[in-house]
């Protein structure tokens, strides 16, 4: 077998995680208009102001149109054939402890790899648990509580804390931002919401999992995470998605505010059904998310594991306003089979003496298209910024391709900035040392690949690593020669 | 151990070995001299099963086994080991990673079960420190900016943890300066005995020196043209190759 069949047989490994859960859910019929928008305000007993900003930003979006610039292709979607509503129909009663939990939910995440319980208990992880569009579950509330940490569903944090709500919503992806972030401002259902207060280290990482389980039911996450002076917090998201022959559209918005001496460190570990070998199905990742280091020596990191989803097409980007503030992105994007992603960062510096780092790892396999696209911006305010950006792209197998777009706009001549960028393929040279090793080809495979992903991999959480490493040996390794 | 019997091998279009055939019996060390282009690496690859080194025709045997039946990684797991004259980098991929991996999979083919790591660093600390070679190196990249000196250290290095059967070492001599050829020939040294068989492909009698072989071929145009006792080496080395080829010619 040639080096080029061997590595597509190696990359052809199936979805493992294809399965959907029965759970009846009280969906709208599809389509959207005001009324649905009021729908959805109402059935979520929601204050005056924010079915306001829904209705603003439902008019607004009637006159937008989905952006074109992406290196990234499908199929018009059809937005009247989208339910906008879709929740288990427990949800008059929300459970408050998992043994009230659906058993069927928590098989679910069973399957997953995801014990909730277990996972909790052991690994001291509080879980706020989005299944479908509602919270099901939320743990650790109570000592995150003690610390004055909120870390609820938006849901809740509309119905408990309005005012932080009101205050801060729409503030950085404000709802005229782009076509998706303002559709989602219109419909978005459900999500989760974080308050460090000032002073407080948040005393556990908080992590949530997602997962779009009702057919044809687009999915509308809303976070906001808000770091007041002095604080910091760590937050994980992962996510799968069971087995689907349609696409599905999700389109989350994510909105992080850092103040003064705040920090604010996000990790992502993306794992939605990217549609078969042949590019049929899988999930359209369209996601805004977007940092404000407001505050002197604000710090916001991200940190994304993107294997998953049809398309991905996503810029979690930082506002660095405040002098001294930091912005941080690392990203390991695969794009196997069919797969489109097209992910990178923005960093606007507008204080002075800002920093931000960028790395980027993008792999591509099968037909995969895997795009780093880059915005580093320093505005004439921002004496003194400096960026460094380094993107790296990994080709396994001859029909995929790897793309750079790195934009740089300086306005300001005492700033710094640094780009470097390879692209490199897994060479003979390489596979052949490891199995004169003894080493396996998949095992070669994945040894090879994480070494690539090393320096993103070490900005995630010890739990998350592993995980991440795994889930990135699930989606290349397969069948060997 | 080693059996060849008229082995042909064509990488890509181009047919490089010609009929070779070698027996290297248990215990013993044999060098493979010659000029170059005379498929002395391409033997090593062929014998390690690197793709895209086809054997057309001929068998080679290994302690009576079909070793071309095997595919590259089980052949290094029963025991057959390559030092490579180019080693390549991995970038991130820590040197004690990939050893502990490799030894790991030749114990479990052995049927022996995998190795702890407090032990195993106990075992290759004491292989490096025997191989000169200073404890940052576990934690850097394979090969990541290596000199050439540190990459062929690394290779025996690999070699000791892994304790092969048969070792085939390419051009381990090439780019090392005094001090690091007997670091190399004493690692090579240390690793002869009744139960293994070490083959040295090389150009220069230099190794030799250190690690005196019992036997020494010529590989020219893809055969073994002549064979004969160390002193053949010396002969080699103020000769030249041209009155053997001009020998085996006629």
């Amino acid at each position: 077998m040639t080096e080029a069949a061997e590595i597509e047989a190696l990359v052809g490994r199936s979805y493992r995680h294809g399965f959907v859960t029965d759970i009846e859910s009280d969906t709208v019929p599809p389509g959207l208009d005001a009324d649905v928008i009021r729908f959805i305000s109402r059935k979520k007993g929601e204050p005056q102001f924010l079915l306001d900003w829904r209705l603003k930003a439902f008019r607004h979006w009637l006159k937008m149109r989905e952006p074109r610039w992406a290196h990234v292709r499908f199929e018009a979607i059809d937005y009247q054939a989208i339910s906008y509503y879709s929740a288990p129909k427990v949800d008059a009663n929300a459970p408050k402890s998992l043994d009230e939990v659906d058993p069927k939910l928590l098989a679910t995440y069973e399957k997953l790899g995801v014990p909730l319980h277990e996972r909790a208990r052991l690994a001291g992880v509080a879980v706020d648990a989005v299944f479908d569009s509602v919270s099901v579950a939320t743990t650790f509330k109570e000592k995150l509580a003690k610390a004055g940490v909120i870390f609820c569903s938006f849901s809740d944090a509309v119905r408990d804390h309005p005012e932080l709500v009101e205050k801060y919503l729409g503030t950085v992806v404000p709802y005229t931002d782009n076509f998706y972030a303002t559709l989602n401002s219109a419909v978005f259902t459900d999500g989760s919401f974080v308050y460090i207060p000032k002073g407080v280290r948040c005393p556990m990482e908080l992590s949530t999992y997602f997962r779009i389980n009702a057919a044809k039911t687009g999915q509308f996450e809303r976070t906001l995470i808000i770091a007041e002076e002095g604080s910091h917090v760590s937050y994980l998201e992962g996510c799968t998605a069971p087995m689907r022959d349609e696409n599905q559209l999700h389109a989350a918005v994510v909105e992080l505010v850092a103040l003064d001496n705040a920090k604010i460190k996000y990790s992502t570990v993306q794992n939605w059904y990217p549609g078969d070998e042949n590019g049929v199905g899988g999930i359209y990742n369209f996601v805004t998310k977007r940092g404000d280091c407001r505050g002197r020596n604000s710090h916001i990191s991200w940190t994304q594991v993107e294997t998953g989803s049809a398309i991905t097409w996503k810029y979690p980007s930082c506002l660095l306003r405040g002098e001294g503030s930091v912005g941080e992105f690392y990203s390991v994007a695969t794009a196997n089979h069919f797969q489109q992603a097209d992910t990178g960062t923005k960093m606007i510096h507008i204080g002075p003496n800002t920093r931000s780092t960028i790395v980027s790892k993008g792999i591509s396999a099968g037909h995969g298209q895997n795009t780093y696209r880059g915005l580093v911006k320093i505005l004439p305010s921002a004496h003194g910024a400096r960026n460094f950006t380094q993107c790296d792209s990994l080709l396994m197998g001859g029909e995929c391709g790897a793309h750079t777009f790195p934009y740089v706009e300086v306005k300001n001549a005492t700033a710094t900035v640094e780009h470097e960028a390879s692209t490199s393929k897994i060479s003979e040279d390489q596979l052949f040392y490891c199995l004169q090793r003894g080493i396996s080809q998949e095992d070669a495979v994945n040894m090879i690949v994480s070494g690539f992903c090393k320096s993103v991999f070490r900005e995630l959480p010890m739990e998350f690593a592993v995980e991440a490493q795994n889930l990135l040996a699930v989606t290349l390794e397969g069948a060997v020669g | 151990m080693l059996k060849i019997e008229n082995l042909h091998v064509t990488v890509g279009e181009r047919k490089v070995l010609n009929g070779l055939t070698l027996e290297v019996p248990t215990g013993e060390v044999h060098a493979i001299m010659g000029p170059n282009g005379s498929g002395k690496s391409t033997l090593a690859y062929a014998l390690a099963g690197r793709p895209g080194y086809e054997a057309t025709q001929g068998r080679v045997l290994y302690d009576g086994q079909d070793l071309l039946a095997l595919p590259a990684e089980e052949r290094a797991r029963a025991g057959v080991f390559l030092g490579f004259q180019y080693p390549v980098e991995i970038p991130g991929v820590n040197n004690v990673y990939l050893l502990k991996a490799a030894l790991n999979a030749r114990r479990k083919a052995a049927g022996l079960t995998e190795i702890d790591a407090f032990e195993f660093l106990e075992f290759v600390r004491g292989k490096m420190k025997f191989m000169q070679m200073d404890e940052s190196f576990l934690s850097r990249g394979v090969n990541e900016s290596f000199s050439g000196g540190e990459k062929k250290r690394n290779e025996i290095l690999q070699m000791l943890v892994l304790e092969p059967r048969l070792a085939l070492l390419d051009e381990t001599d090439s780019g090392l300066d005094i001090d690091a050829m007997k670091v190399v020939a004493q690692g090579i040294n240390s690793l002869r005995g009744p139960d293994r068989s070490i083959v040295l492909v090389t150009h220069y009698q230099r190794l030799l020196d250190h690690v005196r072989p019992d036997r020494v071929h010529v590989l020219s145009r893809g055969r073994i043209v002549h064979s004969g006792g160390p002193d053949l080496a010396l002969e080699l080395e103020r000769r030249g190759y041209d009155w053997v080829l001009e020998a085996s010619a006629a």
